[in-house]
């Protein structure tokens, strides 16, 4: 089996991101980039298969600023053998990235693909679910567990009534949640090795998608901040309060 | 003018409170038609329900045995086939929603609004990204169309129970694809009010400590006739099961009254109760972030001071 996973690059989890003075979008200049955390697991996932003997090869890709190399570098230190960038210094948006992804998924046919279930920076949550659709297979979102069996996979998801398993024929298209795994952590001697693992660039400009369907971002605005509240010193007062407030 | 369709969420029972708020969502689209599409099996009740929801002009309800469980690769054909007409798609930004809108922009060749908490007219929407540290303004140009758009169930109170739409059955048009099947599912016992709807909310975090410990959060919500939430620390930790998790990747709630203990605080928390009326947090550590947004703070030990604001009530 291969596997394609896809990395995206983002401001890393910890930042507190802050809106630019004159709402032009948000401040990322100096700030800690990472890859995104589900992309993360996403990978993890594909390195245990592997290690399991169900995969043979693991192709990392990623769409975005030529910085990128720097996940993808990290990827391949994980575990993954081959990585792809298409570079671009635009913000992609979920309609582009996933005609992208169709155009590497027919390039590579991988039986299957491992995607993050959303970029933790526009927080869209599509592209896994276009790709999927796009490319006319199986689509399992929000997976917490993945079973295969010969040319199907089970695959159970953390929906909002609990967990559902739905089974999917390969290949297919899988995005993932937080509790599927927990990466591991890359030790030094596998980044140096990964230095030398093949990493393809091409501007993504070649593939000469177009941009017609992508939205106008017209303002960006902090969140409403709420006012920081009172203390109170004993459940006597807490209990008092919320009387007061009408909420007990 | 807009026409609207808006995608029903059910578990086959009964109509999800995540629609009601999405049709209130599409009021602000100054819409001349609001229809709303129920795909399923003995759809009767639900669709009686959706007939009331206060601006629908028209309940559709497609019917096959095919349609119920309910998969996004089966479902998504079915709302391409029946989008013909319509400016604007709309589904909660429920899982239901998340999962099985984007395949339909996929299958139309469009891109989506994700979470919209604020319509500002029938083109231009403001939703949160990064974890809701920001605010973008999104317009989409007038060359795209339909619409398509999640609401973000947080950000709506629910349509009113005050209307009488007519319900029109339709066919199922799309073949079911076949490379997906629905084994089952598990989920919480359903006892007590449901956690993305309920007006008072109870949650634990990490300092919890044990699934016997986290009790001492039920027998509080039990009194207040609250749901239980959690942190995503005491969902990964196994005290409680995943569907209590709220935050950025759990459910984004709007309770009257909020209440976290020994729960820090963390970003992607907070964005899960940005917009719940009154916060409580009970914390031993008086600089946690959940101070910063709470608006009574108690400090002290949460295993002394639960049973105490238990038998206080
Ligand atoms: C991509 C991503 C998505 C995430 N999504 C979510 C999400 O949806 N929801 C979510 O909650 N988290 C989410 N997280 C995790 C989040 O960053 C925090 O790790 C998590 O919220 C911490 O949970 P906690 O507050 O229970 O635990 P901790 O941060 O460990 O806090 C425990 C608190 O309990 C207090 N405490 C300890 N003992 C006691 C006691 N005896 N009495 C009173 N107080 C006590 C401590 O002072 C501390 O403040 C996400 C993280 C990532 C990277």
């Amino acid at each position: 089996m291969k596997i394609l996973v896809t990395l995206k690059r983002v401001v890393d989890y910890n930042v507190r991101v802050r809106v630019k003075n004159d709402g032009s979008g948000v401040e990322t200049d100096g700030v800690k980039m990472s890859i995104n955390p589900f992309d993360e697991i996403a990978l993890e996932e594909a390195i245990r298969i592997k290690e399991r003997g169900e995969a043979d090869e693991i192709v990392v890709v990623s769409i975005g600023p030529d910085a990128s190399q720097q996940q993808l570098r990290t990827g391949l230190a994980m575990g993954a053998d081959r990585a792809i960038l298409l570079e671009t210094d635009q913000w992609v948006q979920p309609l582009t990235a996933a005609q992208a992804l169709l155009n590497v998924v027919e390039a590579e046919t991988p039986d299957l693909v491992l995607m993050g279930k959303q970029a933790i920076d526009d927080d869209c949550s599509q592209t896994g679910q276009m790709l999927s659709a796009l490319w006319g297979r199986p689509q399992a979102t929000f997976a917490s567990k993945i079973v295969f069996n010969d040319r199907r996979a089970e695959v159970t998801r953390e929906v909002d009534a609990g967990l559902e398993t739905i089974a999917v024929e390969l290949p297919a298209v899988m995005t993932v949640d937080l509790r599927l795994n927990e990466p591991r952590f890359v030790k030094l001697p596998e980044i140096m090795k990964a230095k030398k693992k093949p990493l393809d660039s091409k501007p993504l400009a070649e593939l000469g998608l177009s941009a017609d369907q992508d939205f106008e971002m017209v303002a960006f605005e902090p969140p409403p901040q709420r006012g920081g509240g009172k203390t109170v010193e004993s459940v006597a007062e807490l209990v008092d309060e919320l009387k007061t407030r009408g909420l007990l | 003018m807009a026409k609207v369709l808006i995608i029903a969420e059910h578990d086959g029972r009964s109509l999800s409170p995540a629609t009601a708020k999405t049709v209130q969502g599409a009021h602000g689209l100054a819409a001349d038609v609001i229809d709303v599409v129920v795909f399923g099996d003995a759809l009767d009740a639900i669709a009686q329900d959706a007939a009331k929801l206060a601006g629908v002009t028209c309940v559709r309800v497609v019917e096959d045995a095919s349609l119920a469980p309910a998969l996004a690769s089966r479902l998504a054909p079915e709302v391409v086939a029946l989008s013909e007409g319509y400016t604007h798609i709309l589904a909660p930004s429920t899982t239901f929603g998340r999962d099985l809108l984007p395949r339909v922009a996929g299958l139309l060749g469009c891109n989506q609004v994700s979470d919209v908490m604020e319509v500002v007219d029938a083109r231009t929407f403001k939703r949160p990204i990064y974890a809701g540290n920001a605010i973008v303004t999104v317009r989409v140009p007038d060359a795209i169309s339909p619409v398509l758009a999640t609401v973000r169930t947080a950000s709506f109170a629910a349509a009113a129970a005050s209307g009488s739409a007519k319900v029109e059955a339709a066919s199922a048009q799309a073949q079911d694809p076949g490379h997906t099947e629905y084994v089952g599912a598990e989920g919480s016992s359903g006892e007590g009010p449901d956690l993305s709807s309920a007006t008072v909310v109870v949650s634990g975090g990490r300092a919890m400590g044990s699934s016997e410990n986290f009790e001492l959060i039920g027998s509080l919500a039990k009194k207040l006739g609250a749901a239980v939430g959690a942190s995503r620390a005491a969902v990964d930790a196994g005290y409680v099961p995943n569907e209590l998790q709220v935050g950025q990747t759990g459910k984004i709630i709007a309770p009257d009254l909020y209440i976290a203990v020994g729960i820090s605080g963390a970003i992607q928390h907070l964005t899960g109760i940005k917009d719940a009326g009154t916060i409580v947090a009970i914390n031993k550590d008086p600089d946690a972030p959940i101070f910063e947004v709470a608006d009574l703070g108690l400090v002290g030990d949460l295993f002394q001071l639960l049973p105490e604001l238990e038998d206080a009530l």
